[in-house]
């Protein structure tokens, strides 16, 4: 899923401080089940904004939506009806959703309520990290099922460098050492041999590096 | 192994003598005399000087620039390189530049973590590693091929070097892990400082017996420890860095005016031992902003005069 946290409020007050109205809008999806952008979040962003505009002797008026999706635009075109009501919009989706936010209503100022952080998964109750940069070229089947790009702090394909210590990153004693990862993984998996196969250079077009990317699917197109 | 290059360290190694590195940091501006009074005060003492390129990520003048100063004054260098900073294109670029001024010695790194430097926030690159930058360098070199595969015009002719620390984790695929280096063509190995003599003689005995030894040359790097201070610091704080406690005893028993001396000691003793490690072609002598006292430590070495070998 797409991991995110909240924006610090100053931030978000911000960006509102000069609107009367707004609708503040949660996501159903994968915000929502890392406890920052579904309809809680929504509710407590909501409170906490009218009490600091209260405390500047100011009055908000704020309307809480939760969608079931923002990266859809079916969903988006709920809010058809009354957006127009409003100021401004804060949105607490991706930067996917506010994207998709923003281009729907094109003369709606919206503003994010989050900071996107990557996409990953929850450890444990509260702990969440990073396993995929979205390349486009998956490499997991050499290197047993661990992601180097998105683990390693330096995307090393040959790794460990030198500053693998104990398992762990030379940037941070808490980083598990991917390389460590993928190397106790093929030692389980009865094939370290395959440590010694080169991975060859990457050809990073299909990532960031080629520029927007775009899936084009026929066989599902209307 | 025959020459490959016009590499003065290459032809030392393949004429079978022990050779001799050290390494400048550029300085942290423009005054082109930090670097070469350094060179000035060794050259004479060792076969190649490694200049860093923006070692521990703080910004510094350029290895290329500093590599073409030393040639200038007649000093065959090593031009360290690290992938961290410039993608294939810029890579590529300043081998040539560096192949332009006969520069003949190439060290490929993946570099340190920005983190560790002055600029933290900084994007890095890592487009390639240094397993591929090694790949990279001889594709340019033996086939006169740029990674895109159009014709070089005058390839470089570089001897390729690449380092190795037997004491990072996980132990047992350093070994595997030299024989990948090798595998992608590196010619000769510059480790990571040795202060754990034990550990490298394991880690050099594996080597040897899957014959890596007579693959690549392997140059047994040391630093000596100026204080107990450094010494605590190297253990405990540079990642990778295996300092044993006896070693930080031993610097930690002297006086604080004698612990220099006993550094220069433990460094020299080190290389006495390490002499009569089967494959061990010579040492990389990193004495870190102490470059005034590797003759000192070259001649009570036993290493000095250098062969006489243009």
């Amino acid at each position: 899923m797409i991991v995110a946290e909240r924006k610090p409020i100053d931030e978000i007050i911000g960006f509102v401080k000069d609107y009367n109205k707004i609708l503040l809008v949660g996501c159903n999806e994968c915000v929502t089940v890392c406890y920052a952008g579904g309809k809680k979040e929504v509710a407590i962003l909501a409170s906490a904004l009218k009490m600091a505009f209260k405390k500047e002797g100011k009055e908000l008026e704020v309307k809480e939506v939760t969608l079931e999706r923002q990266c859809d635009h079916e969903y988006l075109e709920e809010l058809r009806g009354f957006i127009d009501q409003y100021d401004a919009v804060i949105s607490l989706a991706c930067g996917v959703g506010v994207q998709f936010m923003a281009e729907q209503y094109f003369s709606m100022p919206v503003f994010p309520g989050l900071n996107t952080s990557f996409m990953g998964g929850a450890e444990e109750s509260g702990v969440w990290s990073e396993r995929c940069q979205g390349c486009g070229q998956c490499i997991l089947g050499q290197t047993a099922g661990i992601c180097p790009i998105s683990r390693c702090a330096k995307r090393l394909l040959n790794g460990p460098c030198g500053g693998s210590t104990k398992g762990k990153c030379e940037i941070n004693k808490d980083l598990d050492c991917a390389w460590q990862l993928i190397i106790d993984r093929l030692k389980e998996l009865g094939r370290l041999d395959d440590y010694e196969k080169i991975i060859p250079i990457k050809d990073w077009s299909t990532e960031r590096a080629g520029g927007p990317r775009k899936v084009i699917r026929e066989d599902v197109r209307l | 192994m025959s020459t490959k290059t016009p590499s003065r360290l290459e032809k030392i190694l393949d004429a079978g003598h022990l050779a001799v590195t050290s390494e400048c940091g550029p300085p942290r501006g423009s005054d082109l005399e930090v670097i070469t009074k350094k060179a000035d005060m060794i050259k004479d003492y060792v076969d190649a000087i490694n200049i860093t390129d923006n070692q521990t990520s703080v910004t510094r003048l350029c290895s290329l620039a500093a590599c073409i100063h030393l040639k200038m004054m007649g000093i065959e260098s090593t031009l360290q390189m690290v992938t961290r900073d410039r993608n294939r294109i810029a890579l590529q670029s300043d081998i040539l530049g560096a192949a332009s001024f006969d520069i003949h010695n190439i060290l490929c790194l993946s570099g340190d973590h920005q983190q560790f430097g002055d600029c933290p926030q900084g994007q890095n690159v890592f487009d390639i590693d240094s397993m591929q930058l090694i790949q990279t360098v001889k594709l340019m070199r033996d086939q006169g091929k740029f990674l895109g595969g159009d014709d070089i015009d005058r390839p470089p002719q570089m001897f390729i070097g690449a380092a190795a620390n037997p004491f990072a984790d996980p132990f047992e695929i350093r070994v595997p892990r030299l024989a990948k280096k090798i595998a992608a063509g590196v010619e000769f190995i510059q480790t990571q400082c040795i202060y754990n003599l034990d550990k490298f003689e394991l880690w050099m005995e594996q080597a040897r017996d899957r014959g890596l030894h007579e693959k690549v040359y392997i140059l047994a790097g040391v630093t000596p420890f100026k204080s107990a201070g450094m010494a605590k610091y190297m253990k405990n704080r540079v990642p990778g860095m295996d300092v044993p406690d006896e070693v930080v005893k031993r610097m930690s028993g002297v006086a604080k005016e004698k612990q220099p001396e006993e550094g220069i000691n433990i460094c020299v003793e080190s290389i006495q031992r390490l002499k009569e490690v089967e494959g061990v072609r010579g040492f990389h002598i990193m004495a870190i902003e102490w470059e005034n006292k590797v003759p000192e430590i070259v001649e009570r070495s036993g290493l000095y005069p250098r062969p006489d070998i243009g």
